[in-house]
């Protein structure tokens, strides 16, 4: 032995969790500091679902019939889910983006926890920033006239579910990224699976006049539960054809793509790069 | 005897079926400079990656402070820094929020991170740039940044991976300086480069490495002793006493004498060094020759170099291999 180490070599569990925390705000203060620094990101990204509420709202909405409920209200939870969704893929080039100039290879030299980087990341870009963004989808909602009609909890609760949901997907772009390792290949790997999952769904028109067989896939799939689910949170209920138990349904879903692909892209981000 | 803080036996790595290293051994003194130099592609970053607990080997064992870079990374990973061929800094951060930023990563609490940041910001000469963001800095800064960030929790072993390639001329100079002042101060430090004047100018001892094995190790003069003599330079002044130069100088030694006639030079080996090139002036001056130019000479660790892998991608002299030969060995390396 020539050395010993300056720091005690078997941390504590406190220890651990403090240390795990605190790597992770840093990393995730990284991440937002890029929108500081690069506010044209943010204004593009949210230019792209406000263009997405004007095209369904008053291009294809006039030919999409939602019987007992108006169309806005009906759009509104859709548009919502499929913000947080593109607004995940983020999270993929990002990630690639470290991979590829190098920063990676720093942060993993470090004595830091090994989950803090996509921690960071996911927190960044997946849950506060899709927070903002789901804000400023409201704002233009009800601009054009959506409204909760349900109590406030049940409002807090649908954005609650919204943003947990953008925070399960991110997980997911997080492993893309990690596997696409450019950000060429990011940009497009971490786009594709996101289209078919949110059009085949209930996001933008009742699954009712889909083909028997892409309507079997369109029920159960996670992206119609959460938007029924947060249909159901918004018009307090009333909107025909959902139920609490698309709630729940919603949550489980968060819980298992997050139980699933949480140790999948810390264990790629640990083995490869 | 000093101590060995980087000890690596019989290391193996491949990607698919590329032996990016083909059983690496050596042994790297603490508060030294070891130098691997090597062509693009011959290992020496995936050698830098595994020791600094990026990458696995297939086979062979290695430790740094006697820490397993297998085994017993967590203890480890607090003691190393390591700065890249690339500048791994944020570029949308500031200067001083990058290093902040590692100095958090290190667990130095925020006003110490701050303190830190501070300190080597100043030492690094950037000070005057700190709260700008890194994607405005120049080429130079950002590698003294880089190399200021793998500082910033005060490593006691530090892994330089090709500092200089890329950069101008004085930019190579300042990184030089300020590695000197590190080694000074006791900090070991490990340095790839392909720049045959880096290792020489930096390195206390080399290792050149070639296909993934190392295929010679020493300091640089005994890799130029070992290799090559000593020889003798003349340069005659005027044509007309080439000849009689030439006959002088067969006296000096029995080995094989070269003469460049229209360069009007001729060399020697001086297998005696020093007495041997006085043995030359004597002569050359009872012979009434009158001399241009004469000297003893090394021989250059170009020459040695070309001698070791024989063949002609070696490292030369800085500045000539780019941004490709950079991005060439990186792909090699980590994606093969």
């Amino acid at each position: 032995m020539t050395a010993t180490p300056r720091r005690s070599a078997a941390p504590g569990v406190l220890e651990r969790v403090a240390t795990n925390v605190s790597d992770t705000l840093v990393m995730a203060q990284r991440n937002l500091m890029r929108y500081v620094r690069l506010p044209r990101l943010l204004v593009f990204s949210s230019i792209q679902p406000i263009m997405f509420v004007i095209l369904f709202a008053y291009v294809f909405g006039g030919a999409i019939r939602t019987p007992g409920v108006n169309y806005i209200n009906y759009l509104i939870p859709g548009i919502l889910i499929q913000t947080v969704l593109f607004g995940a893929t983020q999270t993929t080039t990002g990630l690639a983006d470290d991979l590829s100039k190098g920063i990676v290879d720093r942060f993993r030299s470090l004595p830091m926890a090994r989950g803090a980087v996509l921690a960071g990341r996911t927190l960044a870009d997946g849950l506060l920033r899709n927070l903002f963004i789901v804000g400023l989808m409201l704002a233009v909602g009800a601009i054009i006239g959506f409204r909760f009609e349900g109590s406030v909890a049940q409002a807090l609760a649908a954005i609650g579910v919204v943003a947990l949901f953008g925070f399960a997907f991110s997980w997911i772009s997080a492993l893309i990224g990690l596997l696409a390792k450019d950000p060429e290949t990011a940009q497009v790997a971490g786009f594709i699976w996101v289209f078919p999952l949110v059009f085949a769904s209930s996001a933008f028109v009742p699954v009712q006049t889909m083909p028997h067989w892409l309507r079997a896939f369109a029920n159960v799939q996670p992206i119609s539960v959460t938007v029924n689910g947060v249909r159901f949170l918004t018009s307090g209920g009333a909107a025909p054809g959902v139920a609490a138990a698309d709630v729940w349904q919603a949550l489980l879903w968060a819980a298992a793509i997050l139980l699933v692909f949480m140790p999948l892209a810390i264990l790629q981000y640990r083995r490869a790069v | 005897m000093t101590d060995i803080a980087i000890h690596v036996e019989g290391v193996r790595k491949a990607f698919g079926s590329v032996q990016a290293l083909d059983g690496v051994s050596l042994q790297a003194e603490q508060g030294r400079v070891f130098g691997l130099l090597g062509p693009n592609g011959a290992g020496k970053t995936t050698l830098v990656r595994i020791l600094t607990t990026l990458l696995l080997p297939d086979e062979g064992r290695a430790t740094v402070l006697g820490h397993d870079v297998r085994t017993q990374r967590e203890g480890l990973r607090p003691l190393i820094g390591l700065a890249g061929q690339y500048a791994a800094v944020d570029e949308n951060l500031t200067g001083r929020e990058n290093l902040v930023m590692v100095g958090r990563l290190y667990h130095l609490g925020r006003r110490e991170a701050r303190r830190r940041a501070d300190e080597v910001l100043e030492r690094f000469d950037l000070a005057h740039a700190a709260g700008r963001p890194a994607k405005t800095f120049s080429g130079g800064m950002r590698r003294r940044l880089d190399l200021a960030a793998s500082l910033v929790g005060r490593p006691e072993v530090l892994f330089l991976d090709e500092p200089t390639t890329g950069l101008d001329p004085r930019s190579r100079r300042t990184m030089w300086a300020l590695i000197r002042e590190l080694v000074e101060e006791g900090t070991t430090l490990l340095l790839t480069t392909q720049y045959l004047e880096e290792a020489d100018e930096l390195a206390d001892r080399i290792a050149v490495v070639d296909h993934g094995r190392v295929i010679a190790e020493g300091t640089s003069d005994e890799l130029k002793a070992r290799l090559a003599r000593d020889y003798v330079e003349v340069g005659v002044e005027r044509p007309e006493t080439f000849d009689a130069a030439l006959a002088a100088l067969r006296d000096v030694t029995d080995e094989e004498i070269q003469a460049e006639r229209e360069a009007l030079r001729i060399s020697l080996p001086a297998v005696h060094g020093a007495r041997d090139l006085l043995d030359a002036v004597r002569r050359l001056d009872a012979a009434d020759v009158e001399l241009a130019d004469i000297g003893l000479r090394r021989p250059s660790l170009d020459e040695v170099f070309l001698a070791l892998t024989g063949h002609e991608d070696a490292p030369s002299s800085p500045g000539a291999p780019g941004q490709d030969g950079r991005a060439e060995e990186r792909r090699e390396e980590v994606t093969a």
